[in-house]
């Protein structure tokens, strides 16, 4: 086949069949593809970017910002690479649509937000165009937590942890979970660099490598060991892309580091008489099968009930922020939009409480929440649940 | 056209209109072999008013306007052969009702199988529909549409057969309610004991009007499903199988199958039997008597069951995800079937027929069979597999499907969601008067000619 553009991977583009199983769940409840989900064309659906992606490479169709726009508006939630009916082929889904938006970068044909994301983030380091100086500024005022100087882990925020004020939040409450438990963590506050997860989805593979060659630097010559992240997108990132850059690490996700503390009863839950829900994040789930221990956590809290939303785990439906959606916001918070699907479902299963463990995921279902009116519904990390069972138990 | 474009957005809005390119080149084509139409527009609407609002303008400005579901018929009914507006119906996905001691469910035409599945699974399990065998995204109003079929097939006919209303738009723009719906606010059927007006809708491949909503049966979900696979080498014999397998009146789906990967399926005739019941006694007895039925042919060595355990999860599985797993056997990403609805004596045939075809061809390809109305027909399919990067080959397929479905029309059979070539072959050997018939009536009901153009067309 006479190709006019190259992607690693055209050789294998032709073998979708564009069936859609790739747009549900394993029961085929709703759709699971969040761009599909807001979108509704299936130009937007994992067949239709597969097949415009063959019409591209043959030259049938050209790098414009409808096209553009269709291969950034995929979350990388993974749904399609577990849900295709052809084996190992599926496996390569995600990675098709990234390296075509590698390539339309470098072709300069790009959404203008997300050449606003690559720019803030060159220029100032982060999507936020906020100083570096201020990084560390989450952790000031009542937390008592350290710049790494030796810990047992580096405790790393992330730019969302860092300068929003919903992701800020939930640093805070992690740092105060692991301190209080006795867990040696430090910060590296104003030098911490982003960790380049999104960067990458995105396809700015030079950024992206200059983002991972300071972080290994920065890390190696702090004597970093082991490595907490708050964020899962992080915690992808250090734990798949790292290593092949000689970035070895352990790597852990904070719920990890509490599930293991429960179960070694180093750490203990109170009550908090709450119905809660946990939304999985794409990049806990999926893309790294963490499901069983913020669950764990969650079982632990006393007199809580927890309930599952109808599509959970392997199938849980993403809220849209991933593959740099939260910062373009390419699939919108109109009705149909990924997050406000998400937290109608949410909301059907009657929880008062969404836990989530991404500061991601928590941002997009609390605007979300706030879309449809769910006044009385909490958006909440799983150490802020934790904290106020905690408190609970104290006040009594 | 820009004219056009703007009163498209002010019926559907913004975000439901797109002439892209990229829209446009994806709707004008399907995953099969034929050969790719541009569409002017692609609209998705959510309301049945505003599909008549479409239909409306598309008679004013005279456009064609083509109906489509997820477009997985593979034959190309949903690419527009003359341009004009495609419709994808997909927004159009709710369920409307569900009657539950009239086992009926009320949806919307674009809701798709899959959906409708995990419903009545999550709301009523203890009812069904009859699932296609199709991917899960394939929508109800397409598949009555072109008379699909479903794992109820061999107990209750064509999934048509079990419509029970319709929700029509006609090519004038009228809004037309078919059967009970048109008398009151029950849609349990959709003719009897009236004249069954469906029929103008029903297999007309969209050229007749646009369904937007279909009462649909539902039948009993029996809490256990088993199924056994008889193995014959002897292709001659399956008509007798069959016969005495239907005598029973007891069995979900028959399905008979050959191909030649892997190799352990290869000169072998398998008949896949589904079978249900409430208890394990039920079940128990139901095999047994499957298992009496087929003695005969186990005695002179002619055939016998095989271990069914390793597949069970994968075949008693619905829909059956590895239909569309045939698409990747050449590693290419397609397969188109040619589907006839045959007498079941002529099954020897037409296996023959597949071997001789594939040979001259130089094809991959497979067979499955399925039983209809508890064996009064069967759909036997002839499907070969193709590399999408390779043209000589999509090449060869196209002409072997050509010659399939002569070879089905010499032989009396119905070429089932006929291409629009194969349609002209279809009405060249149908009886004049027939033709007449049939021609005049898509001529009242759509005066201006389009809906679906280049299909039902003798020229």
């Amino acid at each position: 086949m006479n190709y006019v553009k190259e992607i690693e991977h055209a050789d294998i583009v032709h073998r979708c069949f564009r069936c859609g199983y790739c747009k549900f769940p394993s029961d085929y409840v709703d759709f699971n593809c969040p761009a599909y989900q807001s979108f509704q064309w299936d130009t937007f659906a994992p067949g239709g970017r597969m097949w415009l992606t063959r019409a591209w490479l043959l030259g049938e169709i050209k790098s414009s910002a409808r096209f553009a726009q269709i291969m950034f508006s995929c979350a990388t939630c993974d749904n399609c690479k577990e849900q295709c009916v052809f084996p190992r082929f599926k496996d390569y889904l995600p990675d098709i649509f990234q390296e075509v938006r590698a390539q339309l970068v470098e072709e300069g044909v790009v959404p203008p937000l997300v050449r606003d994301y690559f720019k803030a983030l060159s220029l100032s380091g982060n999507p936020y165009r906020r100083p570096q100086e201020e990084r560390g500024d989450w952790a000031k005022g009542s937390i008592k937590i350290e710049t790494f100087n030796g810990q047992e882990y580096l405790f790393y925020i992330g730019c969302v942890g860092s300068f929003d004020e919903v992701g800020q939040r939930l640093a805070r409450s992690v740092a105060r979970v692991l301190t209080g438990a006795g867990v040696s963590i430090g910060i590296l506050g104003p030098e911490e660099t982003c960790d380049g997860n999104d960067v990458k989805a995105m396809g700015e593979m030079g950024l992206f490598q200059a983002l991972v060659e300071e972080n290994v630097r920065k890390f190696e010559k702090r004597g970093v060991k082991k490595i907490i992240t708050l964020d899962p997108h992080a915690y992808n990132a250090f734990k798949k892309d790292y290593p092949r850059q000689k970035g070895f690490f352990e790597v852990y996700h904070y719920v990890e580091i509490l599930a293991r503390l429960l179960k070694e009863n180093k750490l203990k839950l109170g009550e908090w008489p709450k119905k809660i829900t946990y939304h999985d994040p794409c990049y806990l789930g999926r893309h790294n099968g963490i499901y069983e221990a913020p669950r764990f956590i969650l079982k632990n809290i006393g007199k809580s009930e927890i309930v599952e939303m109808r599509r959970s785990g392997v199938n849980a439906f993403c809220c849209g922020g991933g593959g740099g959606n939260f910062f373009t916001d390419i699939l919108g918070s109109h009705e149909y939009s990924p997050a406000r699907v998400r937290i109608r479902e949410a909301r059907a299963t009657g929880a008062q409480v969404v836990a989530t463990a991404c500061p991601l995921c928590t941002k997009m279902l609390l605007e979300a929440a706030r879309a449809e009116g769910y006044e009385d519904m909490e958006i909440l990390g799983l150490t802020e649940i934790i904290e106020r069972a905690t408190f609970s138990r104290e006040k009594q | 056209m820009g004219e056009i474009k703007e009163r498209l957005i002010s019926i559907v809005g913004a975000d439901a209109v797109s002439a892209e390119p990229e829209e446009l080149w994806f709707y004008a084509r399907d995953p099969g072999v034929l050969e790719a139409h541009f569409p002017d527009f692609v609209v998705a609407p959510r309301t049945t008013e505003e599909v008549q609002k479409i239909v409306q303008l598309a008679n004013e400005y005279k456009i064609p306007l083509v109906p489509m579901g997820n477009g997985m018929a593979l034959t190309g009914l949903v690419i527009p052969l003359r341009g004009g507006i495609v419709l994808d119906m997909k927004r159009m996905n709710r369920i409307l009702e569900v009657n539950e001691k009239g086992r009926y469910v009320v949806v919307e035409g674009g809701t798709s199988q899959g959906v409708l599945k995990a419903y009545l699974d999550d709301h009523y399990p203890h009812l069904r529909h009859s699932l296609p065998d199709a991917p899960p995204t394939t929508t109800i109003a397409a598949n009555v549409a072109l008379h699909g079929q479903g794992r109820l097939t061999q107990q209750y006919g064509f999934n048509s057969d079990m419509v029970t209303g319709l929700e029509v738009v006609l090519p004038t723009g009228e809004i037309c309610l078919i059967g009970s719906p048109s008398l009151g606010p029950y849609w349990f059927s959709k003719g009897p004991a009236l004249p069954d007006l469906s029929g103008l809708f029903l297999g007309w491949l969209g050229t007749t009007g646009i369904i937007t909503k279909v009462g649909l049966r539902l039948y009993p979900n029996k809490r256990i499903r088993d199924v056994e696979i008889f193995v014959t080498d002897r292709p001659e014999l399956i008509p007798d199988i069959l016969f005495d397998l239907t005598h029973l009146e007891m069995l979900e789906d028959i399905t008979v199958w050959f191909q030649p990967k892997p190799l352990m399926f290869l000169g072998n005739y398998h008949i896949t039997v589904f079978f249900t019941g409430d208890t394990e006694e039920e079940v128990t007895w139901k095999k047994r008597m499957i298992w009496d039925t087929l003695e005969t042919y186990m005695k002179t060595k002619d055939g016998g069951f095989m271990n069914v355990d390793p597949m069970k999860s994968q075949l008693i599985q619905m829909p059956q995800r590895g239909v569309a797993e045939f698409a990747d056997v050449p590693r290419g990403g397609g397969f188109e079937y040619s589907g006839p609805i045959v007498p079941i004596e002529h099954y020897p045939k037409y296996a023959a027929k597949v071997l001789e075809l594939a040979e001259k061809y130089d094809v991959l390809y497979a067979s499955a069979a399925r039983l209809i109305s508890g064996g009064h027909a069967m759909m036997f399919s002839i499907s070969f597999a193709f590399n999408r990067n390779d043209a000589g080959m999509m090449k060869r397929v196209k002409e072997a499907l050509e010659e399939a479905t002569n070879f089905a029309l010499e032989m009396g059979g119905i070429p089932w969601k006929p291409n629009f070539v194969e349609q002209k072959m279809i009405l060249k050997q149908m009886h004049p008067e027939t033709k007449k018939l049939l021609m005049a009536v898509k001529k009242l009901l759509d005066p201006n000619g389009i809906m679906n153009p280049g299909n039902w067309e003798e020229n």
